[in-house]
């Protein structure tokens, strides 16, 4: 087995400056370990710092102590201690990342949005959007909203564009937060078939999924937080 | 591969007050970094001393030239200097009207750049400006109009043409969406970001609109009474800020 992220002690406090330098501690001392072609979930309440963990490893938040080593070009790469052209180097060829929320560019048709991360590894134009084009269709996005920008979508509408951007380019790893919060039932199956599809291809992912169906269909293993 | 710009100990003085203090930094070539703080901050003075238009009280700036690699630009002479700034570089000023030439047409402000670097064909040069003009969403129509005929919003697209012609390594920009309004914003910001990744060109972008940092940065520098509070990777600095003066700046965008 190999192991795609390796978390060890990682803790994390919010120091909120402007509201009298009060401390929000979120985690302490957690660790874990995700291997190649497993679904791990993070498990816990709401404020439990699910979300909070996940951003730590993608590198957008900053974490106080421990290290967060993810497989990058056949090494590890502390992402914790990394310089930002590191993390964009990591981001762009070994790992992918959907949030919450689509943050639409403007002008940027929704076909773009999501072969951009192709692009971006150097992919040619054409079979970038014919990538972008199949997760689309997959996803139910009719074809005639392709050519629009996303800002004036549904939500989820929205959402869909987004899990086909962060699953466009099929990253070694993928971190999922709660990719399937707006979805009717049908998208949701077609996201459970992208996560199962991605693990039998041995990528390794990590999500939160507030969804007991999407959790039991996808998960390989639970990590659970307390808060 | 070695970085474009390497700036350590930078500090400017005006008498006792600080324009900007003891910054370092290293620019790779294809990055983008943003400078952001309120103004008054020290963001425009740094910019002017990293792109050779106000020389530092002590510190150095290292570029990499063609010829020597890391040089000092203000240790090389001045007709190099020039050179550099004709070439390799590009600066887009926040008034388009101090970049352009006002009193000729919008395709000799474009073709005098090339001009500038030995181009002498005429028929060539005029059919470069004007695929220029394209890119930058000009009608060709306009290439012999005067800028001064041109909106704020085209005018803005002009100057980036400008710069571009030479596909310099390295663009300086202050403030480049600064006195549009949003819709024209939006186009301009499109423009930039399509350009800069499709040509690979580092840049550094003073802006005080955490909006144009996020869509244009790859890292961000945050400046408050001319030092650096701040830095690391965009979404990082702007979703996790640490320092209390970060923090303030983040917190006190409106949401539309």
């Amino acid at each position: 087995m190999t192991a795609m992220i390796e978390v060890d002690d990682l803790s994390k406090t919010y120091v909120l400056h402007t509201q009298g330098g009060v401390e929000i501690p979120v985690f302490a001392d957690a660790s874990l370990t995700v291997e190649a072609g497993e679904c791990l979930t993070l498990h816990g309440p709401s404020g439990a710092g699910k979300s909070t963990l996940l951003r730590c490893l993608y590198g957008n938040c900053k974490p106080n102590g421990g290290a967060i080593r993810i497989h990058h070009d056949g090494a590890m790469v502390d992402i914790a201690r990394a310089d930002p052209r590191q993390v964009i180097e990591v981001r762009k060829r070994s790992m992918g990342y959907v949030s919450q929320f689509l943050r639409a560019i403007p002008r940027v048709p929704a076909l773009d949005v999501v072969a951009e991360p192709l692009r971006a590894i150097g992919v040619p134009l054409d079979q970038a959007r014919q990538r972008a084009a199949e997760l689309l269709s997959r996803l139910r996005i009719p074809e005639r909203l392709w050519s629009l920008a996303p800002a004036t979508f549904s939500g989820g509408e929205q959402q869909r564009v987004n899990i086909a951007r962060g699953f466009a380019a099929r990253h070694p790893i993928l971190l999922l937060d709660e990719p399937t919060a707006s979805l009717d039932a049908e998208n949701r199956a077609q996201v459970i078939d992208l996560i199962v599809e991605a693990k039998s291809e041995k990528r390794a992912l990590v999500g939160v999924f507030h969804d007991d169906e999407v959790r039991e269909a996808v998960s390989t293993r639970l990590h659970t937080m307390r808060g | 591969m070695s970085p474009l710009l390497q700036v350590s100990g930078l500090t400017r003085l005006y008498g006792d007050r600080v324009g900007c203090k003891d910054v370092g930094f290293e620019l790779w070539p294809g990055e983008v970094m943003g400078i952001v703080g309120e103004s008054g901050s020290g963001k425009t003075t740094l910019l002017n001393c990293l792109s050779a238009r106000l020389e530092p009280t002590s510190g150095t700036v290292a570029y990499d030239t063609r010829e020597e690699g890391l040089t000092d630009i203000y240790a090389m002479g001045e007709p190099r200097r020039r050179m550099l700034m004709r070439t390799d570089w590009g600066i887009v000023h926040q008034n388009p009207r101090d970049g352009l030439r006002m009193g000729v047409s919008a395709g000799a402000n474009v073709g005098e750049r090339l001009m500038a670097v030995g181009a002498r064909h005429y028929g060539r040069i005029r059919a470069q400006a004007a695929e220029w003009l394209e890119q930058v969403e000009i009608d060709t129509g306009r290439i012999d109009d005067l800028p001064l005929t041109f909106s704020g919003g085209m005018l803005q697209r002009l100057q980036i043409a400008r710069n571009l012609v030479t596909h310099p390594r390295l663009v300086f920009m202050d403030e480049p969406t600064g006195g549009l309004d949003v819709s024209v914003q939006a186009r301009l910001l499109d423009l930039l970001r399509r350009l800069v990744t499709d040509l690979g060109l580092a840049a550094i972008v003073v802006t005080h609109d955490l909006a144009v940092a996020r869509l244009l940065a790859h890292r961000l520098m945050v400046m408050q009474g001319g030092e650096v509070v701040e830095t690391g990777l965009t979404d990082q600095v702007l979703d996790d800020p640490h320092h209390p003066y970060t923090q303030l700046l983040v917190s006190s965008v409106l949401q539309p």
